[in-house]
């Protein structure tokens, strides 16, 4: 029993200065989810929050990709029984978006949002957003390309603002 | 003074109330005081949603839920309660901790 403090929510508090590092590497439908949902889960605790989506990752916050992020029914290790295709049918044109579709649904009927708004809500949240620099020269993209609030950054500049941050990669 | 009423509510470790129904605005004014939230109409209008949805559910609202249903958007919630939104929020409005991860 405790009565109520700010020191019993601090541990986790803006002012205890716990700060989370999320990297995001993947842009399938699958991976963008977990990083999400744990940068969200984070700012709900009132934990800081700076989020470096790299090469794949990108399309989550590239304003053309985010809404038509895809499950891979091919070579994804990862489908599980309920979402299973075998691989030979994964090949078939239209399984991917197919699959996509289903997953979507799921994510929905849970009541989290699409991507997009997922990533609107981040930002509206104070997550810090940023657009690896080396990966948007690859790609051709340049910050007009991404969401409302993110930053191009270096990779050596993400290390200086998450110096103490755990870090987490996805 | 104030600090006194909290003195005769139970608490569970991290500080939300046991049982709900010991709540007045009274108590939940002390709990904000306890928290370092200056309260304003706004906090109240979330308190007060809080409150009559956990009546409906059983369960304290989540952040996406509060932020949908009282029209507080997400970036004013987290300037009302910047230590977690829907947990200080419940914490106030003498509910358990929120378990809803969005």
């Amino acid at each position: 029993m405790a009565k109520p403090s700010r020191d019993l929510h601090k541990s986790t508090g803006t002012n205890g200065n716990r700060k989370l590092a999320l990297i995001t590497s993947k842009g399938s439908l699958d991976m963008a989810y977990p990083p999400l949902i744990l940068a969200n889960a984070a700012r709900m605790s009132g934990i800081d929050v700076e989020m470096f989506f790299t090469f794949w990752g990108l399309d989550i916050i590239t304003k053309k990709k985010m809404k038509s992020l895809n499950v891979a029914t091919v070579g994804n290790p990862n489908m599980h029984p309920s979402f299973h295709i075998p691989s030979l049918m994964g090949i078939l044109p239209g399984m991917s978006a197919a699959a996509s579709w289903m997953m979507r649904g799921e994510i929905k009927k849970l009541g989290f949002p699409r991507v997009p708004e997922f990533m609107e809500q981040l930002v509206d949240a104070g997550a810090n957003v940023y657009g690896c620099k080396m990966s948007m020269d690859m790609m051709k993209l340049t910050a007009d390309d991404l969401i409302d609030g993110a930053t191009v950054l270096g990779a050596m500049e993400f290390m200086d603002l998450t110096e103490g941050a755990q870090v987490i990669f996805v | 003074m104030t600090k006194d009423i909290l003195d005769t509510i139970d608490f569970d470790d991290e500080g939300f109330m046991v049982n709900a129904s010991d709540w007045n605005k009274e108590i939940g004014e002390a709990i904000a005081e306890a928290l370092d939230v200056k309260l304003s109409e706004r906090h109240w209008h979330v308190i007060d949603f809080a409150r009559a949805d956990f009546e409906e559910s059983g369960e304290p609202p989540t952040l996406r839920r509060i932020t949908k249903q009282t029209g507080v958007d997400m970036k004013e919630i987290y300037q009302l309660f910047p230590d977690g939104p829907a947990k200080i929020a419940a914490n106030i409005a003498g509910l358990k901790k929120p378990t809803g991860c969005i």
